[in-house]
């Protein structure tokens, strides 16, 4: 027995014009929750981020200090290596070019760490350059932890794997190294618009 | 559904990996042991935890929820990484088939 809801229907919006990478689909109001472990519970109270690695020297936030940091809201597309995108949500947080400002290194790569041991690594550059973010609220409300809460990076020009949930830190490197899914066959720099899904894409 | 966060999870018992790793294994792998490379705990691979709704199958240790295995497949492409387990067991009946008739029904603890 099947229904049609015209009211479920009739609400979605057109997908924006040239916005849906190849390979995507709009996945509207949804957004889903993909998870390769439990979800950690982190007490805020003793939640920090760190720079570490390659750095002149480690640097440390408590979750007070980083809420004192300049914020700054975006609204980004988002797309899954799993083929939905997500357009126009919206974000808050703290900027990695904040976080990297004064960090001396000669570091060209970054694995992003989080707790319960996810890792993904990207290019510097990739980070910087109004390009990243390290976000604690969604739509308004403080982020959830299925969606990565308290906080979770967001490098929105990337495949969604890349924006870490439950993002801890930043481990700067001379040298690649790749995180969970990239160890796993998947693209190591994940481009959507090259639809760049595997290794050899 | 007692417990909100499993719920929240959506874990699955690893039996449901049996179906998607045959394209693989020509034995049925969850009643193979694996041992658990990151604390050495042994468990029928039926009794690990399944995270099925990423972009591959992620099953963990029922002890120390460490990966143990991570399996997909896309188009022709089968992939599957056994780094986290150090060992894996299977039993063979005295027939030489794979110990079906041994197998127990398992679950998480």
């Amino acid at each position: 027995m099947s229904f049609v809801s015209r009211g479920f229907a009739g609400r979605r919006r057109k997908t924006p014009p040239g916005r849906l990478p190849p390979g995507q689909y709009d996945v509207g109001d949804g957004f889903p929750v993909l998870s390769a472990g439990p979800t950690p519970r982190t007490a805020l109270a003793s939640w920090d981020f760190q720079v570490q690695g390659q750095v002149d020297g480690v640097r440390r936030w408590s979750r007070t200090q980083f809420q004192g940091l300049p914020r700054e809201s975006v609204s980004v597309d988002l797309h899954c290596v799993t083929s939905w995108s997500k357009f126009d949500t919206r974000w808050e947080g703290v900027s990695v070019d904040t976080l990297l400002a004064d960090v001396v290194t000669a570091a060209e790569f970054a694995v992003a760490f989080s707790d319960g041991g996810y890792t993904t690594n990207l290019p510097l550059a990739d980070l910087t350059g109004g390009q990243a973010w390290v976000v604690d609220t969604y739509d308004g409300q403080p982020l959830e932890p299925e969606h990565g809460g308290p906080a979770r990076l967001l490098v929105p020009h990337l495949y969604f794997w890349k924006s870490a949930k439950w993002v801890r830190g930043l481990t700067l490197t001379l040298e690649d190294e790749p995180g969970f899914w990239e160890t796993f066959g998947y693209h190591n720099y994940g481009d959507p618009w090259r639809e760049q899904r595997y290794a050899g894409d | 559904m007692t417990d909100p966060d499993e719920a929240a999870d959506r874990r699955l018992d690893a039996n449901a990996a049996a179906g998607p790793l045959a394209e693989l294994f020509t034995v049925d792998l969850t009643v193979a042991v694996a041992t658990c490379a990151g604390c050495g705990n042994d468990a029928p691979l039926a009794a690990h935890l399944l995270y099925a709704d990423a972009p591959a199958l992620v099953v963990r240790c029922p002890n120390c929820a460490g990966v143990v295995l991570r399996y997909a497949s896309s188009g022709s492409t089968l992939r599957l990484d056994l780094t986290g387990a150090r060992l894996l067991t299977v039993t063979l009946a005295a027939d030489g088939s794979v110990g079906i008739s041994e197998r127990q029904p398992h679950r998480p603890p």
